[in-house]
């Protein structure tokens, strides 16, 4: 358990001297969201409808944006080869990194997205169950891109194949995370999707540090 | 005391043989160098002994258990130094040696180790400002830093100056002295009293016979 403290105490420093990395994807979220206005025009009732979508899907543009530094940088300096031969199993190595992904890249989009929810005019009786739902949801992003990044590590120009590989796995977070937000603004309750949520939390939190593992054994080879 | 052998191994790379029936054994207080040209697969037999690679036959041994049997024992027992030094360009040359240490949970001895490799002046300078060999030198504190029976080298004395070769060579008899076995593969010359010479150029598999079709 030390050993995961210490995997993400490391991300976490080394994100804060990088800052530059973590800010990018928030600022991505941020002026990728405020585009939609200018392109389908200013109309504050539509612009409402669209809010939880929009919201999620740059999101999780974001996210695909911030994935291929997950292994790549620890990849090409050794740091990998180093983790795999330390007594501390893969498996947890990598849900540390994936940890500390996601307190980098996913906390500031949930810190972000009320900004981006008044831009919309969104009902903000919404917004409560919006930032639920994108806490469930920012970790599955991070753990099932963790595959996507460990899997093309080593291939050239890894970092093309990884939105072609995660982005058809990001659609059931996707339409659960929107269809939490879509119940709670029509009143219907949001229970159902928000737990479908939790549920693909779980699964996912068991399936990435063993695919990761499998993954990364295989690039070091 | 335990016994570090391999037995018959057969190493294959990219559909190619690169050594076959490979054996040895190295007892505590052992040293084994390897020798061979380019591409004979020193780093190769480096890699399979951390178990980074598996071999295509034969067995790799611990004390008479195979070390895939038990990797986490296996990777808690050794250091293994690459080409790569794993430092990081922003944290400083204290903390990248001091994460690695505390990753292995024994108990680290930072200030020796950087002292030893002649580091403890550039502890608090980020790796990105290191000299190659300076890299190089912080890496080898790793071994120091946290104690493993089992030393796996792969050219260890690459940008290293003549002074810090002299601190590698005492840092590996230092370690043999304490029952420690290291596995060494250079092209230059180390000083390393009674260690037995392994030469891979006479096990590369003879070439294919040319194919008539």
């Amino acid at each position: 358990m030390s050993g995961l403290v210490l995997i993400v105490g490391r991300d976490l420093r080394l994100a804060l001297r990088q800052s530059a990395d973590a800010w990018l994807a928030v600022l991505f979220f941020v002026l990728t969201g405020a585009l939609f206005p200018f392109g389908i025009g200013p109309e504050p009732s539509l612009l409402k409808l669209i809010a939880p979508g929009v919201i999620w899907v740059v999101a999780l543009l974001a996210v695909l944006l911030s994935l291929e530094r997950l292994f790549l940088a620890d990849y090409e300096d050794g740091s990998l080869e180093q983790l795999l031969l330390s007594p501390l199993p893969l498996e947890l190595a990598i849900l540390g990194k994936v940890l500390a992904h996601w307190l980098t890249t996913g906390l500031p989009l949930i810190a972000a997205a009320p900004l981006l929810a008044v831009l919309f005019n969104m009902d903000m009786a919404g917004l409560g169950v919006l930032l639920l739902a994108m806490l469930l949801g920012t970790p599955i992003l991070s753990l099932i891109g963790a595959i996507g990044a460990a899997l093309t590590l080593g291939a050239r120009r890894g970092g093309v194949l990884i939105p072609l590989l995660v982005l058809p796995l990001y659609i059931p977070a996707l339409i659960f995370g929107v269809g939490a937000t879509d119940a709670a603004l029509a009143g219907l309750s949001a229970r159902p999707d928000l737990m479908l949520l939790a549920a693909l939390l779980l699964v996912m939190l068991v399936i990435t540090p063993l695919a990761g593992a499998a993954a990364l054994r295989q690039a070091l080879e | 005391m335990a016994l570090f052998e391999a037995r018959n191994l057969d190493c294959r790379r990219g559909g190619r043989d690169v050594f076959a029936g490979l054996s040895f054994s190295l007892p505590a207080g052992g040293a084994l160098l390897l020798t061979g040209a380019n591409g004979t697969g020193k780093s190769s037999l480096l890699r399979l002994l951390a178990g980074l690679l598996r071999p295509v036959g034969g067995a790799i041994l611990w004390d008479g258990q195979p070390i895939d049997a038990e990797p986490g024992d296996h990777a808690a027992r050794l250091h293994y130094l690459g080409h790569l030094d794993a430092v990081k360009p922003v944290l400083s040359a204290k903390e990248n040696l001091r994460f690695w240490a505390a990753l292995r949970g024994r108990a680290a001895s930072i200030e020796p180790a950087l002292d030893h490799f002649a580091l403890s002046a550039l502890a608090d300078i980020p790796g990105r400002l290191l000299s190659a060999g300076q890299h190089r030198r912080l890496a080898l504190a790793r071994l120091l830093a946290s104690p493993a029976e089992l030393w796996l080298l792969d050219e260890p004395s690459v940008g290293l100056d003549h002074a810090s070769v002299g601190k590698l060579a005492e840092a590996i008899a230092k370690h043999r002295a304490g029952g420690g076995r290291v596995v060494v593969a250079t092209h230059m010359a180390l000083d390393m009293p009674g260690a037995e010479p392994l030469s891979l150029d006479a096990l590369a598999p003879p070439p294919l016979p040319e194919m008539v079709w």
